[in-house]
């Protein structure tokens, strides 16, 4: 077979083990994160059968995964509900912010990490899964409970937290000098607040530019200007991610509803080959020896998470079981904590990085829906779906 | 009629909830996909849901139709909610009023209030956009829509001339 002939045959390959993937995450009832993560493993350098030789192209389609995946968040919260959700959890979120993100930060640096690739495992630590948060909200019957708004103003925070937390990564893994790394953050700060500002305020102006009766144009419109964007901030240090982001956040309105049923397919096809590609980056070698770290980490911030969302509830008023729950939904990290991982690929040491991440990630991704199960196993509920 | 609390589940939607007389929590939960959801609490633990069910908009109008809501208020709420500044009013027409039996151009309400005169209703019988020819009679409703302001000119209008 030629190149190309292989080539095909070999995406097809994995992207049709993806839908397998997929379809068994949907029968047993949790998320396909962890599984994308182990076939990425197993297939690629040094794995079980490493089949996959050309990732070039996976790697572009990673890349577009990574963009899909921000510009999904962006477009999760509207700029009123940004600015409410971070007036009402200031504290809750600082609080989330320092108990998740240091027991990351040191565990790095336990391990012999440097210091930057140790931050960017704090911000791996710190990110809850909004993506797991949601699905399980609407399998456990928990949106009509009343410790719920709480757990979503920290969801919020958070990823306010990560528009911030992004562009200093992005500069961090260029090994920039501390005064143009302040100069890019500071830029990048300024501009989300003008955009939200401007939102907040002008309405739908960039959701009318880009939207038009035609899917077909409202789609090339809204990925022309996200690609556009996203490769201006790389351009300028500040990581296509945090562009992609941006866009997100401007298109708001009515057109919101439009482009997310507009970018969903894209993003889940995308997202699951970024997961496959960070698997196959990762060499299973490199597991044995960060294991145990993964994993005292994981109970660590298992437990720093489950105390932000009790006592978060607590302090409106919810009962023993509402904290229960509120703090248990909130214990799995997976689609963002990979995004910040794979920014470190650049880096050096990024290898047990990127092992510890994946590590990290699999049993938390896991571990999330168990606890919010067994949270919810304490009374009887109907949900008639 | 119980107070509805309204509160904001971002990236899930908006959420409607009041306290029944036996200390129940029920409400729903307007999805951002159009899609309802119903719950109800028991009294004794009023934190979460023990019956959810999900509705389709057409089923939530069904059910709150069955239920004896009026989806016409709430369609005119929204239609107001829409258009900022925008009243609706329903104004009877007494028989008193200079206007009984003589038609809405006699009355000038446009010119003279800036208020529109959609539609007016005698008994059973509706008569969409009525022209200025229109003869209106004491027992029949005007349903206007203008500003708040307007309307209450309006209203004095129709009473004295």
């Amino acid at each position: 077979m030629d190149e190309s002939a292989l080539f095909l045959v070999e995406l097809g390959a994995v992207i049709l083990g993806l839908g397998v993937m997929a379809r068994l995450a949907g029968r047993l009832g949790i998320s396909p994160i962890p599984l994308y993560l182990i076939a990425g493993l197993a297939l690629g350098e040094g794995g079980l059968i490493p089949v996959i030789t050309s990732d070039d192209f996976i790697g572009f389609g990673a890349e577009l995964g990574v963009i899909f995946l921000l510009l999904m968040l962006g477009l999760e919260y509207s700029a009123r509900e940004l600015v409410q959700g971070v007036r009402s959890v200031a504290t809750a979120g600082l609080v989330d912010f320092v108990l998740n993100f240091t027991p990351g930060f040191l565990t790095g640096l336990i391990l012999g990490l440097d210091p930057v690739p140790s931050v960017f495992f704090g911000g791996v630590t710190y990110v809850s899964s909004t993506g797991i948060v949601a699905k399980l909200l609407d399998d456990l019957g928990w949106s009509g409970n009343r410790e719920t708004p709480v757990v979503l103003s920290i969801l919020v925070f958070e990823d306010l937290a990560m528009a911030v937390l992004l562009p200093i990564l992005g500069v961090l893994a260029l090994g920039a000098t501390v005064a143009s790394a302040a100069l890019t953050v500071g830029l990048a700060v300024a501009v989300i607040v003008v955009i939200i500002a401007l939102v907040a305020r002008g309405g739908d102006r960039l959701g009318s530019l880009v939207f038009h009766h035609s899917d077909e144009v409202s789609l090339l419109s809204l990925f022309g200007l996200t690609l556009l964007v996203g490769g201006l901030a790389e351009g300028v240090n500040v990581s296509a991610a945090v562009g992609a982001f941006l866009v997100g956040i401007g298109v708001s309105g009515d057109s919101v509803s439009r482009a997310r049923s507009l970018l969903t397919p894209l993003r889940d096809l995308f997202a699951a080959v970024f997961f496959v590609f960070f698997g196959l980056q990762t060499d299973p070698g490199d597991i044995p020896d960060v294991a145990l770290a993964a994993i005292t980490v994981a109970i660590i911030t298992g437990l720093t998470k489950f105390a932000v969302g009790w006592w978060a509830a607590r302090r409106v008023g919810i009962g023993r079981q509402g904290r229960l729950r509120a703090g248990s939904l909130l214990v799995a990290r997976a689609e963002f904590s990979i995004v910040i991982a794979g920014l470190a690929a650049s880096l050096a040491g990024s290898e047990r990085l990127a092992a510890l991440a994946a590590t990290y990630v699999l049993i938390m991704a896991i571990a999330g829906p168990i606890a919010a199960k067994i949270a919810d196993a304490r009374r009887p509920h109907v949900i008639l779906a | 009629m119980p107070r509805i609390e309204e509160s904001a589940l971002p990236g899930v939607g908006i959420r409607y909830e009041f306290n029944t007389e036996d200390g129940r929590r029920i409400g729903v939960v307007h999805h951002r996909t159009g899609r309802r959801e119903l719950f109800m609490c028991e009294p004794d633990d009023t934190d979460a849901a023990v019956v959810n069910m999900s509705l389709s908009e057409e089923e939530s109008h069904a059910l709150s139709e069955a239920l004896g809501g009026s989806t016409v208020v709430a369609n005119l709420a929204n239609l107001q909610q829409q258009v900022e500044g925008l009243a609706i009013d329903w104004l009877m027409i007494d028989e008193r009023s200079p206007y009984a039996d003589r038609t809405i151009g006699d009355a000038r309400i446009r010119t003279r209030s800036g208020v529109s005169a959609v539609a007016v209703l005698r008994g059973v019988q509706a008569f969409p956009a009525p022209g200025p020819d229109f003869a209106i009679q004491a027992g029949d409703t005007l349903v206007v829509v203008g500003t708040p302001e307007g309307i209450e000119q309006t209203q004095e209008i129709l009473r004295t001339g």
